[in-house]
């Protein structure tokens, strides 16, 4: 049983990763990256890791999903990719690569990781239940678990300097487009002298 | 139980889509959200392996992937914002001012 689910789960989700890069328009992207990140947090529920499958929900499902079909569509930019590519020929030499990657991780995959990772032999189904990491995150790791605040304020602290539209740069902006349309219109001024 | 090598293959397989995403795709928001599938890739990987130790540090250093990651969007987004405000696309070959 458990291995239909994850050969199904996995097909979904590989699906969906490749749908992400291939499709033109980039809200079908960030839909299909919705769709694999669906998998995974299923995957999360078949290795018993209850709570990392609703921090996936949450987190990369609900709220970072969300934040790019926002900036998507606030900024409309689903389709910049029509206009012809600049350096076409970088893209079978990236396709090549991938491949060489896939290969070689698979190889380093069954090569190593077949009969090494041996399985302890005790199981505990709930060996990582939400109460368990609760408690380790407030005891064991609780420092990290504090510098994390940090990162996020700090995170929180960047978006607004970021977003917020300073006078002067919009200033100097407008002087750097104004100075360029009158030196255009000088050279036309010049090449109708000279024509 | 589902055996750890067949999730660290689709792993890597994930992995790899990622990869040719980004260097394939010019929309700079697409090449973002492959990195993000990357990371997904690596967290699976990550979970996999720390049900077959049976050790709770891989989830929790997966849970602080996935906060860090939340924080990277945040700041990544807000910068293509900045970026598109200024230049007026997201075509990642037209935003090379940085070249030497």
């Amino acid at each position: 049983m458990e291995y239909i689910v994850f050969v199904v789960t996995a097909i979904i989700a590989a699906v969906g990763a490749v749908a992400m890069v291939l499709s033109k328009n980039a809200v079908h992207s960030a839909l299909f990256l919705l769709l694999n990140f669906g998998a995974i947090s299923v995957l999360y529920l078949l290795l018993r890791a209850p709570f990392l499958f609703v921090v996936q929900l949450i987190v990369y499902a609900g709220a970072i999903i969300v934040l790019f079909l926002f900036v998507v569509m606030l900024l409309g930019a689903e389709r910049v990719e029509d206009t012809p590519d600049s350096i076409a020929w970088q893209r079978p030499l990236a396709i090549g690569l991938g491949i060489l990657l896939l290969l070689e991780a698979l190889y380093v995959a069954f090569s190593r990781t077949v009969g090494a990772v041996t399985p302890v032999a005790q199981r505990n189904e709930d060996f990582a239940s939400p109460e368990r990491i609760g408690q380790a995150l407030f005891s064991t790791y609780l420092l990290p678990f504090e510098i994390t605040s940090v990162v996020l304020l700090a995170a929180i602290v960047g978006v607004v300097v970021l977003s917020k539209r300073s006078g002067r740069v919009e200033q100097a902006q407008r002087a750097l487009e104004h100075d360029a349309d009158g030196r255009s219109e000088q050279m036309e001024q010049v090449m109708e002298r000279v024509g | 139980m589902v055996p750890t090598n067949y999730f660290v293959i689709l792993s890597a397989i994930l992995f790899t889509v990622g990869v040719i995403g980004v260097l394939t795709r010019r929309n700079a928001l697409v090449v973002f959200m492959s990195v993000e599938l990357m990371l997904n890739s690596a967290n699976l990987a990550l979970v996999a392996f720390a049900q077959a130790r049976q050790s709770l540090t891989g989830q929790i250093l997966v849970f602080f992937v996935i906060t860090v990651a939340a924080a990277e969007v945040a700041v990544g987004l807000a910068l293509l914002v900045a970026i598109f405000r200024s230049r007026r696309t997201l075509d990642v070959d037209e935003v090379s001012t940085l070249r030497g």
